[in-house]
């Protein structure tokens, strides 16, 4: 089984164009920013959203498909889903709400009720199987709504932004149970999040859309070791700089070049993380060649570290420890010199 | 009892009209008025003047609107208006003290329940009606007499018991032992007359005015004379009227003025 | 609240007047002539069968209205409601002219079966049902649209027909709100008079329910019966519209 999608869409502002082929190799998360289409993207491959143009094809079957007139409801399409929200049906009881789509596709009662029992007991709520939707707090009834997508065993399970709405408090449990379940499912498994921490919990492999458009698609080490877009680089933490690469030698802005380890050549993208950087009272001597005096825009202590927004030549972030920053006497609107090692640099294509 | 606000006002209007009545002379509307339709009697010969509420039974209703046209080009200063309900809704009116100068049963049951509560003058008869049965145009299921009524395949409605119609058709029906059983008790002649008219119906029996009001929409099969209730309409003053002379010369109208012509003009029979 | 205080005046003095002129010594009396009792049992199976119709038809047109878009929606919506304004008279004329013996569809249906509405309970039910669908339909129609649609959207992804959804998610969710149009129709069917006498006829076992009695025996000068059937009436559908509304729509 696999799935394969070309979306194209437009649902108000947005305007959505998406090509994702996945296997059920392992599961995949789509990030993305608030808007960029992440959910309706999810909605359209349920079949909730039409398409206006595309395919949707899952283990070969043509599920939607415009051009040929192919628009295959919900219910026909073989998926389960997680929602934001539970979406427990209120009128019935955790039990009933698990067996509701065996019972929709014509299984006995008692067959559904023992699968359902059965993955009552697997997300570990055994003991809710009677209570109402209204009596569980809102990480069981998440627990329970994942059960009720996977008792059906989907060729397909789509969750979208499945820990969103959970209480901090539950979160971390539930994500654990996640991780777990999509870990072993053999199906496709695809989850919209916009957290990283969840992301990196639940996937091996990251597909980043912004505005409508797929800007990467990569196993998880390779998308947070590389970033190409300011918003991958600010959800894995890195600073990312554009330039244009001459041997080792790249230009990053109108009066800043910067020194890498590894000579390219053209368009490239600059990453290094945050605590790469060094601050001095005075400029340093000694071999560190990217060097410049900037000023702090912003400071954001953090704990025993802090951070720096610093700005000048170029921009970047900065992560200290607390002990530098009075040492420094770094206050917003000062002067610091910052360095960075060439060794630290990561330089790659655009 | 009375609410008007202007109670006052029309109390003197009314004894203005009083003297003017019982003169019947050199009212100052009089010399610019010739005509003498009003009435044949020389009673009613002088112009009726101020505010006049007649009460009227709902089946009076063509008669007495066409009457009012004569009535107000003889009569200037008069201000005429109809209140048109079933008898029975007419007196319950009445006895909550309604504003009602004159009162025009379609039965004396009602009238008497007034002159019992000595609330209206002694009514005197100004009209009588007759049964008719009415069948659809051309009379297709070709009723002859009371007796087709009891024929089975003929659909009849009646009107409920209490109204008037119903009652005496009931009456008559019994008198001759024929056993109708009605598909249907209308609460009124109008409402059983529908019935006929839509094709729900074979037949009904109403008043003769019914039918020729009706004109085209109904056949009129006629119930012989030797068979016709007595139906008479009782008209009286109320004795609460502000405007006396102007009730009372309503009353001589439907006697024997303009307002019997108009009810002769409608099927209606005279007094007698 | 001096408003407020006004619309409760407006509606229970009335009442108040009507309670004080009942004759309560003579109440069962009143009450126990054979007329009284069967028009009060027919107007009860009227009722019920007028709701039985409004539910069976008026509920797949709120749906149709709630859920679907085509041309002519807005139009129809207005055509549902004009019972609701339509003096009940005039309603019961058109009646007469579409299902009348003579009617459009009525003579169709004469012809080809004998049945006909008029002169019969089935013809009460029909004109009761024609008055008191629009309250039915609006309210469906409002809560069909207004519902939460997630609870659907979820049912569709676990393979739930959009039979079986309706029946096991649609229905449930908007139950209350429905049970409450449905009481809404029914106190209305029950209270239907002006259709009712136009349309179906008068007469006591078949078509005269208890407010054509009511209205009969006013005219006829039996006020005592007639105030003490309204007031049979007016108890059973505050019972149902104070009980079962407050239950189904005061506690959310």
């Amino acid at each position: 089984m696999s799935l394969s999608a070309q979306v194209r869409l437009r649902l108000g502002e947005l305007d959505l164009g998406v090509d994702l082929d996945v296997d059920e190799q392992a599961p995949v998360a789509i990030v993305g920013p608030n808007g960029a289409g992440k959910t309706t993207f999810l909605r359209a491959l349920a079949g909730l959203v039409p398409l206006d143009a595309g395919r949707v094809s899952v283990g070969g079957t043509v599920v939607e498909d415009p051009a040929g007139q192919i628009r295959l409801a919900p219910e026909e399409r073989g998926l389960g889903v997680v929602f934001q929200e539970p979406r427990l049906f209120d009128h019935l009881s955790a039990l009933e709400n698990v067996a509701f789509g065996l019972r929709a596709r014509g299984v006995s009662r008692n067959e559904a009720r023992a699968r359902a029992e059965a993955w009552l007991e697997r997300v570990g709520l055994p003991q809710v199987a009677r209570m109402r939707p209204r009596q569980l707090s809102g990480g069981q009834a998440q627990r329970v709504a994942l059960a009720r997508a996977l008792v059906t065993e989907p060729a397909v399970l789509l969750l979208d932004e499945p820990l969103a709405a959970v209480d901090m408090s539950a979160r971390a449990e539930l994500r654990h149970l996640l991780r777990q379940e999509l870990k072993r499912y053999p199906g496709v498994r695809i989850v919209v999040t916009h957290d990283p921490v969840e992301a990196a919990a639940l996937a091996e492999r990251l597909v980043v859309i912004e505005e409508g458009r797929v800007t990467q698609d990569g196993l998880l080490v390779e998308v947070t070791a590389h970033p190409r877009s300011r918003w991958v680089a600010d959800m894995v933490g890195l600073n990312l700089w554009e330039g244009t690469a001459s041997g080792t030698s790249v230009r990053v802005g109108a009066d800043a070049t910067v020194v890498t380890a590894d000579p390219l050549e053209g368009s490239v993208f600059v990453s290094f993380r945050p605590n790469a950087v060094t601050l001095h009272r005075r400029r340093p001597e000694g071999s560190a060649r990217n060097v410049w005096c900037l000023q702090v825009q912003e400071l954001n202590p953090t704990g025993d570290r802090a951070r720096l927004r610093l700005g000048g030549p170029v921009t970047l972030v900065a992560e200290v420890t607390a002990g530098a920053v009075s040492e420094l006497s770094l206050a917003d609107g000062g002067t610091v010199w910052a360095s960075v090692k060439a060794t630290d640099l990561v330089a790659y294509p655009v | 009892m009375r609410s008007r606000p202007t109670t006052v006002l029309l109390a003197a209007l009314a004894a203005s009209s009083l003297a003017l009545a019982g003169c019947g002379s050199s009212s100052p509307t009089a010399s610019s008025t010739t005509s003498t339709t009003a009435g044949s009697s020389p009673s009613t010969a002088a112009p009726i003047t101020g505010s006049l509420d007649v009460f009227a039974a709902a089946s009076l209703t063509g008669a007495f609107n066409s009457a009012k046209t004569t009535l107000a080009r003889a009569n200037p200063g008069l201000n005429l208006t109809y209140n048109f309900a079933g008898s029975n809704t007419l007196v319950t009116q009445i006895q909550q003290g309604a504003p009602a100068d004159v009162f025009a049963s379609a039965d004396t049951k009602n009238m008497d329940k007034l002159v019992a509560a000595g609330l209206v003058d002694t009514p005197v008869t100004f009209a009588r009606n007759k049964l008719e049965i009415a069948v659809a145009p051309g009379n297709p299921k070709h009723i002859t007499g009371l007796a087709d009524l009891a024929k089975p395949g003929v659909t009849v409605v009646l009107e409920a018991p209490g109204v008037p119609a119903g009652d005496y058709a009931r009456a008559v029906l019994a008198s001759q032992h024929i056993t109708v059983r009605p598909k249907s008790l209308e609460t009124d002649v109008k409402s059983a007359l529908v019935k006929v008219t839509s094709g729900e119906a074979d037949a009904t029996v109403v008043y003769v005015t019914d039918v020729a009001a009706a004109g085209s929409a109904v056949t009129g099969v006629a119930v012989p004379d030797s068979l016709q209730p007595t139906i008479t309409y009782p008209i009286a003053v109320v004795k609460a009227t502000k405007n006396h002379a102007a009730a009372q010369a309503f009353v001589d109208s439907a006697v024997s003025g303009a307002v019997q012509k108009a009810l002769e003009a409608a099927g209606f029979l005279p007094p007698q | 609240m001096a408003f407020a205080a006004g619309a409760v005046v407006m509606i229970v003095l009335p009442l108040i007047g009507l309670l004080q002129r009942v004759s309560w010594s003579t109440l069962l009396s009143d009450l126990s002539a054979h007329d009284a009792f069967v028009a009060l049992r027919l107007s009860l199976e009227v009722s019920l069968g007028a709701l039985a119709i409004a539910l069976v038809f008026g509920l797949p047109l709120a749906w149709i209205l709630a859920r679907h878009r085509f041309p002519g929606r807005a139009l129809l919506r207005g055509l549902v409601t004009l019972p609701m304004v339509l003096p009940p008279v005039v309603g019961g004329i058109a009646l007469l002219y579409a299902f009348g013996r003579r009617g459009l569809a009525g003579q169709v249906i004469y012809d080809l079966t004998g049945w006909r509405f008029v002169f019969n309970t089935s013809g009460a039910m029909l004109a009761a049902a024609f008055v008191s669908m629009p309250f039915l339909i609006v309210t469906a129609e409002a809560s069909f649209r207004s519902m939460d649609r997630r609870g659907e959207e979820a049912a569709a992804t676990l393979g739930a027909s959009p039979a079986y959804r309706f029946r096991r998610v649609t229905l449930p969710a908007v139950a209350p709100a429905l049970a409450a149009g449905a009481a809404l129709s029914w106190a209305r069917a029950l209270g239907e008079f002006g259709a009712t006498i136009t349309f179906a006829g008068n007469l006591p076992g078949s078509t005269q329910t208890t407010p054509l009695l009511i209205y009969l025996d006013i005219e006829s000068g039996h006020e005592a019966t007639a105030l003490a059937l309204s007031l049979v009436l007016l108890l059973v559908s505050l019972g149902v519209l104070v009980g079962l509304r407050d239950r189904w729509l005061g506690n959310p």
